[in-house]
């Protein structure tokens, strides 16, 4: 069989005897460790999504304060608590401003009554329908009427910053007459019929409550001229007798004089809102119980998180990248007392760190809150990179390039910073990301449990607003929704970040926490 | 030999970090001395008191008198603000069942949950389970445990009305903690607790099994005749067990300093406010008390995580080179 597998040579020809082969040169570009990265990370489409998500927290943070008319400071303690509205929202129906509401009779007339009042703009009088169809009645739709233990209930969606109705304000007299010519400019009224509070027909209670301006017994029930109480049906049918002061003609007072300077009126607070902001008090997210408009405060909380998460990252990468380059470079002695320093500093719990930071720098005025809080950070943050990276050294410092590196006559510090460094730039830049959802979590437990405060007008932190929005917890939930939406995207989109990153750099570490 | 000469090692060395916490922690809180607003005879009285009490001797001598009371009688000093004239372990006793009781119920959840979930994930491994599972992970590993307490509070406290929105006292319990007004006050805060310990459980017991299910021990599990559920249950998950015992152990300390928030949230009377109390009040003693125990917990937690790890696994010594 062997001999028949003999081919002789003659029919072996070259394919080619006019060129010379070499390696080629490659085509492409050559592919760098960034960019290499880059090409692995783009694959990783949760981590894309997550960038995203962190690039449009951050772009709410930085522009929402500029294009919002509120300012963090702005706060308007008669619209606390309003729910988020919208005009162009409420279109498709969310971002009404609106929140259900279980009404009884008493109630119901009281509500219906601020429309009623809102139409009756001379002390003419306005029925129950016109305060029903008034554009700013603060009923706007009935969910549904039923009877529980005899009587009757309603459960309606009341719009939070027309329930708000009529206030009483003390005025200088000039400011009186500004507001006048600006109801005759722009066709609103602001001032309406002064209510006589001192009569028999005003309860004791309901006193400093401009939206009783009908009349009313002890129990505060509508009552008729002469005292009877009125039923709804008879209310719907003939409307509510309106208890404003009147002079010696009949005609309605709409301020009564409290000294030579000030008189006190009642006005329709939107529209005073208006007189005086010049925009309708509408809020995207709401207010919370100041009165603080949620957007912008949120934009705040969530730049003073960046800024401080962003910096203690910087600042201990710095640090730890120096510590753990000098430990893991030089080794023996220097590396065992370093190490026993950053041993017992990562045992102080950070906690208690950070309070007596607060109390001794922060509350008697030497630094900022935040100042006191970096500084916590830094104290003990460095640590977790100084480790990594003197894992690093010990793992390159005895390769042969390094020491062809030294025999060559490289320095230390070109050997450290040059040779070795590098190499631990992928995990550097992983954990100093993965660093980030940490601090703000911190910081945001921090100052919601009040050690760090940030509660102030002109600055707040999510974990402030979370703190403030407890209160509210069971009446308006929206106050803390916002925020805690806010956090948790944070948290989840750099952890899913930085897991991509962790993925891109280090390909071998993959599928370890996937 | 070596190993027992290695446990003491480290536990001196522990020791010796506490001291160090200690020290700087004393005289950090003592450089904070509390106002006198009061005036007249009380004033006076309260000026006495602290001259005997050595507030005014130099930071270092308060800090020996400190030392020696703790090593000769085990006292460690007196509560002034928050239990007036309480002994601080005293104090720290009282306040320490509601927080152990919320920790641990919380452990007896997660960790069989988490554990449970794993196993489940790794087996059903790139199956829509798995897919669902995992992603769940994610997210509520993420998502800060204060986040979850308002959810189920609202949620399931409010808005469905299945349990009281804060835990009962005491008092309200009929004077045990473990009565069953007092567990079911208890389930939200469990709840919430437990939320991101079942996920990160879940996550590297996922992780692990993945690992050992396609190693080649299973491998020859398998062509010795084991079944499949055989060569899992005796063999893989063994292994898988090896780096998440320790990691149980920890979630004792992370539980403990966690639920700080979650004390204030659902107002349990625990040891998370006693410290911001001690804080707040300038109870000194509570205050390098509750911080000892603190440090303690996180520090003994440490410890016995490295030395598990190198009783569950011989080839492990943590901390050696």
């Amino acid at each position: 069989m062997h001999q028949d597998m003999k081919i002789p040579k003659e029919k072996f020809t070259f394919v080619q005897t006019d060129v010379d082969l070499h390696d080629e040169k490659f085509e492409v570009r050559p592919i760098s460790y960034l960019m290499d990265a880059w090409l692995r990370f783009r694959k990783n489409k949760a981590s894309i999504v997550a960038a995203i998500i962190i690039v449009l927290i951050v772009l709410y943070g930085l522009v929402v304060p500029f294009v919002t008319r509120y300012k963090i400071s702005d706060a308007d303690g008669v619209y606390a608590k309003m729910r988020p509205k919208n005009e162009v929202l409420a279109k498709i129906g969310i971002a009404k401003g609106q929140y259900q509401k279980t009404l009884n009779e008493r109630f119901l007339i009281y509500m219906n009554g601020i429309g009623m009042a809102v139409e009756d703009t001379h002390g003419q009088g306005a029925t129950w329908e016109q305060g029903k169809n008034s554009p700013m009645a603060p009923i706007r739709e009935v969910k549904s009427e039923y009877q529980r233990g005899g009587r009757d209930y309603m459960d309606v969606m009341v719009d939070s910053y027309y329930e708000v109705g009529f206030k009483y304000l003390m005025i200088t007299r000039s400011e009186f007459a500004r507001i006048q010519a600006w109801e005759k400019e722009n066709n609103l009224q602001v001032l309406y019929p002064m209510v006589d509070i001192n009569n028999k027909w005003t309860e004791q209670n309901n006193r400093t409550d401009a939206n009783f301006w009908f009349r009313h017994n002890a129990k505060s029930n509508p009552v008729d001229e002469n005292g009877k109480s009125l039923k709804l049906d008879q209310i719907k049918e003939k409307g509510l007798v309106d208890n404003y002061r009147r002079d010696a003609d009949g005609k309605v007072e709409y301020f009564i004089p409290k000294d030579k300077s000030m008189i006190q009126v009642r006005v329709l607070y939107y529209n005073y809102f208006i007189y005086r902001n010049g925009y309708e008090p509408l809020h995207l997210l709401g207010t919370d119980g100041q009165g603080f408009d949620i957007l912008v405060r949120m934009a705040h909380g969530i730049r003073l998180s960046l800024v401080l998460a962003v910096s203690v990252s910087i600042i201990n990468l710095t640090i730890g990248a120096l510590y753990g380059a000098i430990e893991g470079y030089y080794g023996g002695v220097i590396d065992m007392i370093m190490e026993r320093i950053s041993d017992i500093l990562s045992g102080v719990p950070f906690i208690v760190v950070a309070t007596l930071f607060q109390l001794h720098l922060v509350i008697p005025g030497k630094v900022s809150v935040l100042g006191g809080l970096l500084f916590a950070f830094v104290l003990t943050g460095w640590i977790g990179t100084a480790y990594l990276v003197r894992t690093q050294f010990y793992r390159f410092k005895n390769q042969e390039y390094v020491l062809s590196a030294r025999t060559l006559g490289a320095s230390d510090r070109r050997l450290m910073f040059k040779h070795i460094f590098p190499n631990t730039l992928g995990t550097i830049i992983t954990s100093s990301v993965l660093v980030i959802p940490g601090v703000i979590f911190t910081e945001t437990s921090l100052s919601y449990l009040g050690i760090a405060n940030f509660n102030s007008s002109t600055m707040t932190s999510l974990g402030t607003m979370l703190a403030n929005g407890q209160r509210y917890l069971q009446t308006d939930p929206h106050i803390i929704f916002f925020p805690s939406i806010i956090i948790s995207l944070l948290m989840i989109s750099f952890n899913l970040f930085g897991n991509g990153l962790r993925d891109a750099f280090n390909p071998s570490l993959r599928g370890a926490e996937e | 030999m070596n190993h027992f000469k290695y446990i003491l090692k480290r536990i001196v060395l522990m020791l010796f970090t506490l001291f160090i916490i200690m020290t700087i922690s004393f005289v950090l809180i003592k450089m904070l001395q509390p106002e006198t607003p009061m005036m007249g005879l009380q004033a006076e009285l309260e000026r006495a008191r602290r001259e005997a009490l050595g507030y005014y001797k130099p930071v270092m001598t308060q800090y020996w008198i400190y030392l020696k009371n703790i090593i000769t009688s085990w006292d460690w000093g007196t509560s002034w603000q928050i239990d007036y004239r309480v002994p601080v372990t005293e104090v720290l006793m009282r306040r320490l069942p509601p927080t152990i009781i919320v920790n641990v119920l919380s452990l007896i959840v997660s960790v069989p949950l988490g554990i449970a979930l794993g196993i489940f994930a790794a087996l059903k491994k790139n199956k829509w389970q798995d897919h669902f599972i995992s992603t769940t992970i994610m997210v509520f590993v993420s998502v800060p445990s204060f986040v979850y307490a308002f959810i189920v509070q609202y949620f399931l406290g409010f808005r469905l009305g299945w349990f009281p929105l804060i835990a009962s006292s005491l008092h309200e319990a009929g004077g045990s903690w473990l009565s069953p007004v007092m567990l079911h006050s208890l389930v939200m805060p469990v709840m919430a607790l437990s939320f991101s310990p079942v996920a990160s459980l879940a996550r590297s017991t996922r992780a692990e099994l993945t690992e050992s299910l396609t190693s080649e021990y299973m491998l020859l599990a398998r062509t010795k005749g084991l079944t499949r559920s055989q060569a899992t249950v005796r063999h893989a998950l063994k292994n898988a067990m090896v780096p998440i015992l320790p990691r149980i152990i920890s979630l004792f300390a992370g539980v403990i300093g966690g639920s700080l928030i979650i004390e204030k949230i659902f107002a349990i009377n625990g040891i998370g406010g006693l410290f911001i109390q001690s804080i707040y009040q300038l109870d000194y003693d509570v205050f390098i008390g509750t911080d000892m125990f603190y440090t303690a917990v996180s520090l003994v937690t440490v410890l016995v995580m490295d030395l598990s790890y190198g009783f569950l696994d011989p080839r492990v010594r943590m901390g050696e080179r």
